[in-house]
């Protein structure tokens, strides 16, 4: 397989995964933003933040309100990692691959890309937008089943899981800090805890798997640690990095990498103190999020470089 | 209302489909009569359901004056061309017949140029070519063929003959484009193809594949063969995807290939080099190799022509073959054809002026109103004098163009291009010009599309069909007449 289609591979599921997990995250602040008591301040600007796009927000808007968080999330062509322009491109990336992708994902992705320049407007207003956005997690879905029923298990295919679940990896590391985060933020506020670790666990869409797995309430502790270390749970940390590096035993030239990919596999796995949940947790996703930063570097090295 | 052909005037021109007011053509009459039976909001979300399907299927084609929106979706008309069985058969076989003797031309010019030392062709005409490569000279491709796929422009006149304009043969466009005609059509109009028979058109990619492998220089199972595009700014880099992808080729850029010292080509894979055997190169030949061509380019690919001269890649076309691609050596093309292999040529050639003829020249300065004067070695329409659609400054220009540089420039009486019926705009056809232009491959054997791409000038009365100018285009139909 070529390099280079190699890298757009990877890269279309990146994005795609990205574009899905965006459009769940703003799902779930919308329906849980109708349940908060009022007076607790866990603002739409969260989503700023769990994105680590302050700095490009503050740039254009003033005000940190609704509708600008929305239309800087959806629809800005400036934000790079907008629902917009993440289509634009999955898109790209997918047309430059169109040769080893199954050819009708250029379609659906053609399809949700109109849709989605079409009813742009209806993301950003109240009425519609569990719609829209239902409609793109969706689309998303129908996309990567797609490519899960029809695709040989080839060196693309490994590709494409490495480059899901190396996202994915990153986007949990994301929910859960933004958890410790507002803990460490918010005044303590009856049922705070609660909200906040519920928020974590709907924006990795875990709810029902926690709570079939610890068949107890959610609380902080357990929460983390089902992210992290659950083994059946595609989202927590323990399995997107084991099928990273079981990706990487599957494709060529892999002896350094596969060694890599065990090392943060193993580093997440370090007991961490599932009972301090402030400084000492953010230390641990940021240490976290930076060996996975690394470990992409070293894939791109080893097998984008032209 | 629905669609009446007693309402549709084909005037002086020939009519593909309908003969006159009322009267379709034998061919075509399942397709006229089921048209006319369409309600008006039946056509009309005919229409739309194939513009959704174009965009779902992204069919799109690249302009580059367009700034950001590199793509626009494919200009398409609903109803279909449709042409007599019979009548493809000879068509084909004088395709063939030309491509064969375009083959040999182009061996023995950078041979032993028999042609010009037996007096056939002049001298200069070879000498002062734009794209004869004196870098070839002595080469052998493998079974001796250049132009390995040739995209070949016919029309037809008031006559109802098919002419042949020009010869494509450096890097022909527009065959995914027929492809993808025929799929919109027949989620469009599904009903037609159970009622007509209309040949299938869709063994291209097959055909393409199994010609690049007869030119692979290691005889292996499966020698790798890969698309050379240059890029995604390319306006037909849709084409150059779809074709990969139709082959199961890898698409590649210069940039993922590379030379050794023992001459042999490689792509950049994640297993490491992985050796090339054949390039179906979509990059013209002054940007293939900049260590001989383009210095540069950054589209090709340092060492290409050493490996192919040393045998260890096949390309296609071979670089050189543009040489007949020159509207000058067109206009000997039927004695090539006798040279060659001592026939006939099947298809005549459209009439054609040479302005380095003094006498030639004279008439054509004289007549340019009249007159479709071209140069001889553009392509996509472009540099094109249209006499009757010209004003007296444009003639000027040109007269004072053809008189410093007679060489380059060709004249062809304005021809009574053949209409069909299209759906401009509302729901009642009008008669627009058109062309057509089939593929045909040489490597080991020959093969002819069926049909090929037909393009439509959308304008009344236009007879610009390239898409880079606003045409369009329609799905074409080879239909067996013969009772089974």
């Amino acid at each position: 397989m070529l390099s280079r289609v190699a890298a757009r591979v990877y890269w279309t599921a990146r994005y795609l995964e990205r574009v899905e997990n965006t459009a769940r995250l703003l799902s779930v602040f919308n329906s849980l933003l109708l349940d908060l008591p009022s007076g607790v301040n866990l603002g739409w600007y969260n989503l700023v933040i769990i994105n680590g796009s302050e700095e490009g927000f503050e740039r254009r808007y003033k005000v940190r309100n609704e509708r600008n968080v929305l239309r800087f999330m959806i629809a800005d062509v400036n934000n790079t990692s907008s629902i917009v322009n993440m289509i634009h491109w999955v898109k790209e990336n997918l047309r430059t691959s169109r040769d080893v992708l199954p050819s009708e994902t250029w379609e659906l992705i053609n399809e949700l890309n109109m849709f989605v320049r079409e009813n742009i407007t209806a993301g950003i207003n109240k009425g519609s937008r569990h719609e829209f956005l239902d409609h793109i997690v969706r689309a998303c879905q129908q996309i990567v089943g797609l490519m899960v029923g029809v695709m040989s298990r080839d060196a693309g295919w490994h590709f494409l899981q490495l480059g899901r679940n190396i996202e994915r990896a990153d986007m949990t590391t994301r929910f859960l800090d933004a958890g410790a985060a507002m803990i460490m933020n918010e005044a303590d506020s009856p049922n705070r805890d609660q909200i906040v670790w519920n928020n974590v666990l709907s924006s990795a869409s875990a709810i029902q798997a926690y709570l079939r797995e610890t068949g107890s309430e959610v609380s902080g502790s357990d929460v983390v640690e089902f992210l992290v270390e659950n083994s059946q749970f595609p989202r927590s940390l323990k399995y997107c990095l084991h099928r990273v590096k079981s990706c990487i035993d599957e494709l060529p030239r892999n002896k350094q990498l596969s060694v890599t990919a065990g090392s943060v596999l193993e580093f997440s796995l370090k007991t961490i103190d599932y009972n301090k949940l402030g400084q000492e947790l953010r230390d641990y996703l940021n240490d976290l999020q930076v060996r996975i930063c690394e470990l992409h570097d070293e894939i791109s090295e080893n097998w984008f470089a032209v | 209302m629905s669609i009446d052909w007693n309402e549709y005037q084909p005037n002086q021109f020939y009519d593909e489909l309908i003969r006159q007011p009322g009267k379709p053509r034998p061919a075509g009459r399942k397709l006229a009569g089921y048209l006319c039976k369409l309600t008006e909001q039946e056509l009309t979300e005919r229409r739309n359901a194939a513009e959704v399907t174009i965009q779902q299927m992204g069919v799109s084609f690249t302009v580059y004056t367009d700034g950001q929106n590199i793509d626009r979706s494919w200009p398409f008309d609903i109803i279909p061309r449709v042409i007599d069985s019979k009548q493809w058969q000879s068509t084909e076989l004088g395709l063939k017949q030309r491509l064969k003797a375009l083959n040999m031309f182009i061996n023995d010019l950078y041979h032993d140029q028999n042609i010009i030392k037996d007096g056939v062709i002049p001298e200069h005409i070879i000498k002062e070519s734009k794209n004869f490569r004196k870098e070839c000279v002595g080469v052998t491709p493998p079974h001796g063929v250049w132009a390995h796929i040739c995209g070949t422009d016919l029309v037809r006149d008031e006559d109802g003959k098919f002419y042949v304009l020009e010869d494509n043969l450096r890097v022909p466009s527009g065959v995914s484009y027929m492809l993808e005609n025929r799929a919109i059509t027949k989620r469009v109009f599904p009903e037609l193809f159970e009622s007509v028979r209309i040949l299938p058109n869709n063994a291209y990619p097959a055909e393409l594949l199994k010609m690049l492998g007869s030119l692979s220089p290691r005889k292996i199972k499966q020698p790798q063969i890969v698309v050379l595009t240059p890029g995604i700014f390319n306006s037909a880099y849709f084409e150059h995807a779809f074709l990969a992808q139709e082959m199961g080729a890898e698409l590649v850029e210069g940039s993922d290939l590379v030379v050794n010292d023992d001459n042999v080509v490689y792509m950049k894979t994640i297993s490491g080099l992985e050796r090339v055997d054949v390039i179906y190169r979509r990059i013209d030949d002054l940007f293939l190799d900049p260590e001989v061509f383009n210095k540069e380019s950054v589209l090709g690919v340092p060492g290409l022509m050493r490996a192919w001269k040393a045998g260890k890649v096949a390309l296609a076309n071979a670089p050189g073959a543009g040489v007949a691609d020159d509207k000058v050596v067109y206009a000997y093309v039927p004695k090539i054809i006798e040279y060659y292999l001592g026939e006939k040529a099947i298809l005549p050639n459209v009439e054609t002026f040479l302005c380095e003829d003094p006498e030639q020249r004279a008439y054509v300065l004289a007549n340019l109103e009249k007159l479709v004067v071209k140069p001889a070695n553009e392509s996509g329409g472009y540099g094109m004098l249209v006499g009757p659609h010209s004003t007296k400054k444009m003639r000027d220009t040109f007269a004072e163009l053809i008189s410093s540089n007679p060489r380059n420039y060709i004249a062809q009486p304005t021809l009574k291009l053949s209409t069909a019926p299209s759906l401009v705009e509302g729901t009642q056809p009008k008669p627009r010009h058109l062309d057509l232009r089939p593929f045909v491959l040489q490597g080991k054997s020959m093969y002819c599309t069926t049909g090929g791409l037909t393009r439509v000038a959308m304008k009344e009365g236009s007879l610009v069909v390239n898409s880079s100018q606003g045409g369009g285009s329609k799905d074409t139909w080879i239909v067996d007449m013969e009772k089974r």
